[in-house]
């Protein structure tokens, strides 16, 4: 089976998760996923753009999609993809949104050319589980992550609200858990792995994000856990980067690396630095990968 | 600000119910949206609260609020909710009264979405360093993530230069045609 979609990359996927991008691409090589970057696309106004006006969100993300048609008339797409929660959430509104006939003249007439906009939309993490199916991965694993305890945390919206993102259980997801544990990872029972981690509240209000993402630090650091593995850029973002912050607000100590999950599967798949980039994260995870690596009797 | 138990706006309501195309009537107050919200703890009024002030045509005590701006568009009240109401939508919808009305009482948070959308606008898509400088020039917030910079940079995480869509001119496009549309 050959699967195909035109790729939606996201802004931060340019600066601040570049290492979720990266090795999301080299996931999906791996695994025969043909991804083709939406040309020239825009961002899609995030949750700025909703939170200040739900036109201008839809004739943002609208742009893209209309790109997305014109791809579909020359070539066969399975539909489109996206790493980021966020911008699958705007896509996936728009899409059902612009089911209704007067605002779909609305965007028409902003964006400024018709639109279809009908391709499946998914996230990476939902192609990889779904269409292409669990084992698959099984095929890519070399080295498994044997001795790796983790959490997984999902974030709010790659599963809310279910009734447009139609993916999972929004209480209780299992993909990402499936997924770690299929390449060798021990996965802990998470109870936060939906919870939110406050979001884009991180630069205007950090006591949120003191609260919040502490208290899934703190959570997963009690069950357990050597690392969080998130499959948002901004839960790891707020968890990663933000770490230090959160330490000195609430007097903790942790030291917890955040990895995304498609870092995960590279390592898993013996890929290197290129494509892993593990020395993007804040928090460093060579000495727990050291301390593994010296356990299971591996040269590091 | 008159905040007089006898002020009673039906206009309000049925704006917020026109533009959030949602059913206000249909909010029995059980308490679910509030039970799941994460982020009660920094709110003036829970949203369960905000809810019932919509219901009560109270529009200046709802859009005064700081609850819909700290709300994160987590989605956990929209999610439970057992008679389906989009919560979080409804919160979206008051947001943007708020600032056409000119109520805006996290100015931070506000601050920053205007900084995002000017980054959108003038390169195509975020440019993460260029948003913070336009955010600390807005608020005057000047250590804002300051820690966090040298970290940043060390790690390429913040790209010194913007990343410009080649066709600028279909996004000033967009946003030109959206306020003609809003006027």
């Amino acid at each position: 089976m050959s699967l195909s979609y035109a790729y939606y990359p996201g802004c931060s996927g340019l600066g601040t998760s570049l290492e979720y991008d990266t090795s999301t691409r080299a996931l999906c090589r791996s695994l025969g996923i043909e991804l083709v970057e939406i040309p020239d696309w825009n961002c899609c106004g995030s949750t700025p753009a909703h939170a200040v006006d739900h036109l201008l969100s839809a004739c943002l993300v609208g742009r893209n999609l209309g790109i997305a048609d014109d791809m579909a008339e020359e070539r066969k797409l399975d539909g489109i993809i996206t790493p980021c929660p966020s911008c699958l959430k705007n896509l996936k509104t728009t899409q059902h949104r612009l089911a209704d006939p007067e605002f779909h003249r609305k965007v028409e007439l902003v964006v400024g050319r018709t639109l279809k906009a009908e391709l499946p939309i998914k996230s990476v993490l939902q192609v990889v589980v779904e269409d292409l199916g669990i084992q698959a991965l099984a095929k890519l694993v070399k080295e498994p992550l044997k001795g790796l305890k983790v959490v997984p945390y999902y974030g709010c919206i790659m599963v809310r609200p279910p009734q447009i993102m139609q993916f999972d259980d929004p209480e209780n997801p299992m993909a990402l858990d499936n997924l770690l544990a299929e390449l060798g990872a021990e996965v802990l029972p998470f109870p936060l792995k939906t919870d939110c981690c406050g979001a884009s509240l991180g630069t205007t209000r950090k006591d949120v994000i003191a609260k919040l993402s502490g208290r899934v630090l703190d959570a997963a650091e009690e069950a357990g856990a050597d690392a969080i593995v998130t499959a948002c850029p901004l839960c790891q973002m707020n968890l990663d980067m933000r770490q230090s912050q959160i330490n000195r607000a609430n007097h903790s100590g942790h030291n917890m690396p955040v990895f995304y999950y498609s870092q995960l599967a590279g390592l898993a798949a013996g890929q290197g630095e290129t494509s892993t980039m593990l020395d993007k994260l804040c928090v460093s995870p060579r000495p727990l990968l050291a301390a593994l690596a010296g356990h299971t009797g591996e040269g590091a | 600000m008159p905040s007089s138990t006898k002020t009673f706006d039906s206009d309000f309501i049925a704006e917020v119910q026109r533009e959030s195309e949602q059913d206000l009537a249909l909010c029995y107050q059980c308490g679910n949206c509030t039970a799941g919200c994460p982020v009660s703890f920094a709110y003036d009024y829970p949203v369960n609260q905000i809810m019932r002030l919509v219901q009560a045509g109270k529009k200046q005590e709802a859009l005064s609020s700081h609850a819909i701006w700290l709300c994160a568009s987590c989605e956990t009240c929209t999610t439970r909710c057992p008679n389906d109401i989009d919560v979080a939508r409804i919160m979206d919808v008051l947001r943007h009264m708020a600032r056409r009305e000119n109520i805006v009482s996290e100015k931070a948070v506000s601050a920053f979405w205007k900084a995002f959308l000017e980054s959108v606008e003038k390169h195509g898509r975020v440019f993460e360093l260029g948003l913070m400088a336009n955010y600390v020039g807005k608020t005057g917030k000047m250590f804002t993530d300051m820690d966090l910079a040298p970290m940043a940079l060390r790690k390429g995480k913040l790209g010194l230069k913007a990343h410009d869509i080649k066709k600028l001119a279909e996004i000033r496009g967009i946003f030109d045609r959206y306020r003609e549309q809003k006027q």
